[in-house]
């Protein structure tokens, strides 16, 4: 298979979505310039992270000097999944040398990965095919961001255009793209409740772990042993963030 | 003078995030035939994402008061009938605005 025609297939299969990561990306952008974050840290963020909710959670803790530890913890818990999503890749890797699997993982992200893995199923996904995607979302996620940080420094007032609850709004919505169903009943409201009670007990932005955490293992250790749960790592749709 | 000369603490973080993503994504295809694909380990790694999210939103939609409850809920509604994030996300900064631009 071509290669670079592959690239090329997985760039177009991708823009779609890329409309709404860019929508996405300019929100992070303006609450960035808010932030105060230039927009040279935000590119190398960008191309360094790559990852959107991640990112928007860096900023969102964003206050000079940094809190190291807990921002580098937020984000590795909240890219766990990248863990699951790796690992769903394989059959498309496999045969790969470890240079090539190192080079096209760096630019998976949730959308890329999802249009990818549907692809997989009719047949015909390349590793090509998904550093294509990779591509697009990249180059849109740096215009969007960055479009957004310029924009950012015209909007005097933030709150009075509720741009700080943007983050509240946007999470919010990602969430509910991620319920499964009546399972999720119970670990939801543990992990809301822990989050509260530790956003009150606990300085910092520890209550993301503790609530995230907490709220999973209610997951893992109710409901029925069954192995039957959904095919896995999820199929997300395209949400238009990752 | 030097146009960027970042707090270290900002070098620092961004280069943890980065290196613990990209550690994350690409460890999951070098592990991926170790990591259990059943029981408790893997409906911990499902619910997960959910689970994050929310507790990430809780606190700010409580401290909101009600009228961030109420834009809270529009965005959930939204997002569960339409699967359109950014409509749904900017109906709740919409009803927010709109709420401190009228002093309700």
């Amino acid at each position: 298979m071509d290669t670079g025609n592959q690239i090329k297939k997985g760039f177009v299969a991708n823009l779609p979505v890329a409309a709404s990561v860019c929508a996405y990306g300019s929100v992070l952008g303006v609450l960035a310039s808010q932030k105060s974050v230039s927009w040279l840290e935000l590119l190398v963020m960008n191309l360094s992270v790559f990852a959107g909710s991640a990112q928007f959670v860096m900023v969102e803790m964003w206050n000079v000097p940094l809190p190291v530890v807990e921002v580098v913890a937020a984000v590795l818990i909240i890219n766990l999944r990248y863990l699951l999503i790796g690992a769903s890749l394989q059959p498309v890797f496999r045969g790969k040398t470890l240079r090539h699997k190192a080079c096209v993982m760096h630019l998976v992200a949730d959308e890329n990965w999802a249009v990818t893995m549907a692809r997989y199923r009719k047949g015909g996904a390349s590793t090509g095919f998904l550093l294509g995607g990779g591509l697009c979302l990249i180059s849109v996620w740096c215009f969007g961001t960055l479009f957004g940080h310029r924009l950012g420094a015209f909007v005097q007032n933030p709150e009075t255009y509720a741009l700080d609850f943007a983050f509240v709004a946007v999470f919010t919505a990602l969430a509910v793209s991620l319920w499964r169903g009546k399972q999720d009943i119970s670990p939801w409201l543990v992990a809301a409740l822990v989050a509260v009670v530790t956003e009150h007990l606990l300085p910092g932005k520890w209550y993301i772990i503790f609530g995230g955490i907490g709220g999973a293992l209610v997951a893992a250790f109710t409901g029925t042993a069954d192995k039957s749960q959904t095919p896995h790592p999820k199929e997300q749709p395209d949400h238009g963030t990752f | 003078m030097a146009p960027f000369s970042p707090d270290a603490t900002i070098v620092w973080a961004i280069a943890g995030a980065a290196v613990a993503t990209y550690s994350l994504r690409l460890g999951g295809l070098l592990l991926s035939d170790r990591l259990p694909k059943a029981g408790r380990f893997k409906k911990f790694m499902d619910a997960l994402p959910g689970t994050i999210l929310l507790s990430l939103v809780a606190p700010g939609i409580v401290s909101a008061g009600i009228w961030g409850c109420m834009a809270a809920a529009a965005t959930a509604l939204l997002t569960h009938k339409t699967g359109n994030v950014f409509v749904a996300m900017l109906a709740g900064i919409i009803i927010v605005a709109a709420q401190r631009q009228l002093g309700l």
